[in-house]
């Protein structure tokens, strides 16, 4: 589904990402781990067209998405949550997933200013689909009035909206960066379940940078470890927990200070 | 004590701060030598409040005393504490500052005596000083001065000290006063469309300003009506609002026909003064309801806006005017218009196209920029022989309508056929605003990156945003060269952008009513870069009052006089938090799991 080959990109003298490779298969659930640093965060900003690579190709279901902009990846149906929640925090929880619709709409200016049955159905039809979207976490959205603004959420709801808002945009490939992050664990073990619902309820492939090592083990076919831009190791979790490379670029430390060390984040 | 005791946890707010009323003594009296040095006490002397009582030029420093006592007197009560009894030392602080304010006007007449400052200071003349001293010695007028901000001062203070009632009934009186005097011309024009001359005569002195009577009268009126009507309102409001859905939704929906029935009949009712100021008023809503889309909307800080106005009237020009320099196919009004929005949305395009792609402070220079360049282009001799330069084109033609012509020696018809149009603007919107696009645009006013990344092809909608403002300036511009029926650059300085970025600003950024608000407040009263206003005599200190209302606004209300709620929210976001935290709206699931 998503095939990348030699990526490379480079900030200045600074090689955030190194020939990377890397793949996706339809439906399945991969988690891309390494410590601080180690270039996850530019690697999706790279797939979602927010960072130019300097060398190398992102193929996705047989297209090249090299020079898209970052609203044309989306249509052709990558979504992604942000680390540092970026949420419309003034439109309401509604809004948000309703806005995300915008690529799979297509009602301009003449439907609004005439409200032409075209315009009125569809906005009906975002309105639903933001609806259904949001029912999927249960009453964890529903509960509140839809038309509240994003930013009473309490930061765990914040980061369940923003999962929301990329579902809302009918993608296939699923970009979530540390969707766990900030949440407690009874919370995450709730999420990790969501996400296993994502894939085989919505269908969607899931590629999902994440720092809670329990959740990696609980819901990843794959893990990826990056290092220094670079692959230092891929597998299912068993293997790659025990690899020594990683062990000693990720885990390296004294047994049981990965999970604090982890946790001093912004 | 006895709040203190009878709630233990409730602190009291801290006493009198005096070193703040000693500031705020300072700033009354160098607002008031400042105020009185930019000559607004002569210049404004003509205009009268109340006949023989109060001018313009007198209230201009008599305001100063009362506000600052009443603002050095306000205290922040926070969350958890009790806002202390006020005594007799908060109307000592009052009067303080009153006596501080006063006293700066005191040392500014003594200085005029005795110096002559009057070459860097035009103002600084025995005019301002005969004023000053109410045409009587310097002692006796010192004096005066001393005592009335001594008793401002007080009565500021004492707005505090008042039960709240009491205090919002004098507002409202005073206020009422004012505006009934500002409102003047309207007012005499308004009646006397009704046929109601006895009634002006008693209430206006001939040649302006209330007659002592007449202020009476209005005072009497502004007390007794709120007790009539005072709860009356309100209840009906609550019912109207207690409604289901669809009843409030039909309630709604006469309400605004039966505005639009009132509003499509005044000006039928007002005179030739009255309507050309609404007209006036009218021309700038349009134009800020279009900025209002670009700028409130989208969050695109458009600085040159003006250009789009020009477009609009020089388009209309060459179209309409049997005198346009080069090409002069001299169509009707009506189809000129539709060539108009054309081009003008072209025009919209092609500027927007390389502007979009900045960003913030970048965007707005350049914008600031593209502005100045139309009005040159219109001005060059390199394109005189199309659009004329500096002669500009004259003998515009009016509208030509089934029932007669449109034109600027009508200012009744001008009114009306820009009411249809703000109408048609409000509609536009409105509708666009509660849309796919409106939403677009919102989001990319929140966050720009996130939107494109979440499927939003931001060039395409800021460029919308662009083509849609353009448009409705063009409307604005076509009426504005029929009903003024020539066009010259000077019509389109920089400083129009400004004024109506203004007015989208002090109205309410993002709200169609505040825009409304805004250019009513603005160019009604006060005047536009050109048209007087309400206040004719104020034009001279237009921009001055722009600019300090402009500054106020931003310090105290960035929000505008009448807020878009999701604005507010914006600017207010803490305190908006904390409330909703203190009404229990904020959810803390994730803290209870954690405990």
């Amino acid at each position: 589904m998503l095939q990348i080959t030699d990526l490379s990109v480079t900030f200045g003298g600074l090689h955030a990402l190194k020939n990377l490779q890397f793949k996706v298969d339809e439906g399945e659930i991969v988690s891309v781990i390494g410590p601080n640093g180690a270039g996850k965060t530019t690697f999706f900003n790279m797939i979602s067209g927010m960072v130019t690579p300097t060398a190398g190709d992102i193929v996705f279901e047989g297209e090249s998405l090299l020079g898209l902009d970052p609203s044309q990846v989306t249509e052709r149906g990558i979504a992604r949550t942000f680390q540092n929640v970026r949420l419309f925090a003034n439109m309401t929880i509604l809004e948000n997933v309703m806005v995300a619709q915008h690529c799979r709409t297509d009602q301009r200016v003449f439907g609004a200013l005439f409200q032409t049955r075209a315009f009125k159905s569809e906005e009906d039809a975002i309105r639903n689909y933001g609806e259904e979207v949001l029912s999927f976490f249960g009453s964890r959205l529903v509960g509140y009035r839809l038309d509240q603004p994003a930013s009473v959420l309490s930061y765990a709801n914040r980061r369940r909206l923003e999962i929301a808002r990329a579902m809302a945009t009918r993608p296939r490939l699923l970009l979530l960066d540390e969707p766990v992050a900030g949440m407690n664990p009874r919370e995450s073990a709730e999420l990790t379940e969501l996400i296993g619902r994502l894939r085989s309820e919505w269908g969607f492939t899931i590629v999902m940078i994440e720092h809670d090592m329990s959740v990696v083990r609980d819901v990843s076919d794959r893990v990826v470890v990056l290092d220094h831009g670079e692959t230092i190791a891929q597998g299912p979790y068993s293997h790659v927990a025990n690899d020594p490379k990683v062990i000693e670029a990720y885990l390296g430390r004294p047994v049981g200070s990965e999970q604090t060390d982890e946790e001093v984040r912004p | 004590m006895t709040a203190t005791s009878a709630n233990p946890s409730m602190v009291e707010t801290p006493g009198v701060a005096w070193r703040k009323q000693i500031r705020f003594a300072l700033i009354g009296a160098l607002s008031s030598v400042f105020i009185a040095l930019a000559g607004m006490p002569v210049g404004l002397d003509g205009r009268s409040i109340i006949q023989p009582v109060l001018s313009m030029g007198f209230l201009s420093l008599l305001w100063v005393p009362f506000v600052m006592a009443t603002l050095a007197g306000s205290e922040v009560v926070l969350e958890g504490m009790t806002a202390r009894t006020r005594d007799s030392r908060d109307l000592l602080a009052g009067g303080i500052i009153g006596l501080g304010s006063a006293g700066g006007l005191v040392l500014l007449m003594v200085l005029i005596q005795n110096f002559n400052l009057r070459d860097p200071l035009v103002n600084w003349s025995p005019q301002l000083l005969n004023l000053l001293s109410f045409n009587r010695s310097l002692g006796v007028g010192a004096l005066l001065w001393l005592l009335l901000g001594l008793i401002l001062g007080v009565l500021g203070a004492a707005m505090h000290v008042l039960p709240k009632k009491l205090c919002s009934r004098i507002r409202t009186v005073v206020l009422s006063v004012l505006a009934v005097s500002v409102l003047e011309t309207f007012l005499t024009d308004l009646l006397e469309g009704f046929g109601l001359e006895a009634l002006t005569d008693f209430v206006y002195y001939k040649r302006g300003g209330l007659e002592v009577g007449g202020a009476l009268l209005v005072a009497a009126l502004a007390l007794i009506i709120p007790l009539l009507v005072g709860t009356r309102i309100k209840d009906v409001k609550e019912q109207v609002v207690g409604l289901p859905a669809e009843e409030r939704k039909r309630v709604n929906l006469i309400l605004l026909a039966v505005s639009a029935a009132l509003l499509l009949v005044l000006p039928f009712f007002l005179g030739k003064i009255a309507n050309e100021l609404l007209a006036n008023v009218g021309l700038f809503v349009l134009l800020a309801l279009g900025l209002n889309v670009v700028v409130g909307l989208a969050g695109i800080l458009d600085l040159g806006y003006v250009a789009f106005f020009a477009v609009g009237g020089y388009t209309t020009a060459v179209l309409t005017s049997p005198n346009s320099p080069g090409f002069s196919p001299e169509l009707p009004w009506p189809i000129a218009l539709i060539v108009v929005v054309v081009i003008t949305g072209i025009v919209g395009l092609f500027i927007g196209a390389p502007v979009i792609r900045m960003r913030g402070d970048y965007l707005a220079i350049v914008t600031l920029g593209f502005g100045e360049i139309i009005r040159l282009l219109f001005l060059s001799d390199w394109l005189s022989g199309w659009f004329g330069g500096a002669q500009g084109i004259t003998n515009i033609p009016g509208v030509e309508v089934g029932i007669g012509t449109v034109k600027g020696t009508d200012p009744r018809s001008v009114f009306l056929l820009v009411l249809v149009f703000c109408a048609i603007a409000i509609y536009v919107s409105w509708r666009l605003e509660n849309s796919r696009l409106g939403r677009a645009w919102m989001a990319i006013r929140e966050d720009e990156d996130v939107a494109e990344a979440m499927g939003v092809n931001t060039t395409n909608t800021k460029l919308m945003a662009f083509v849609v403002g353009a448009v409705l300036a063009s409307f604005s511009g076509a009426i504005f060269s029929a009903k003024v029926g020539s066009i010259f650059p000077t019509s389109f300085l920089m400083l129009v952008s400004i004024i109506i970025l203004v007015v989208v600003i002090v109205g309410g950024m993002g709200n169609i009513a505040g825009v409304i608000v805004g250019a009513l407040v603005l160019i009604g009263v006060l005047g536009g870069p050109k048209q007087p206003g309400l206040l004719q005599e104020f034009s001279q200190f237009k921009l001055l009052i722009y600019g300090a209302l402009l500054v106020w606004m931003m310090l105290k209300r960035p929000e505008g006089l009448v807020p878009n709620v999701r604005r507010t929210r914006e600017l207010h976001q803490e305190e908006f938090l904390q409330d909703a935290w203190l009404k229990g709206e904020i959810d803390t699931d994730d803290q209870e799991d954690l405990q």
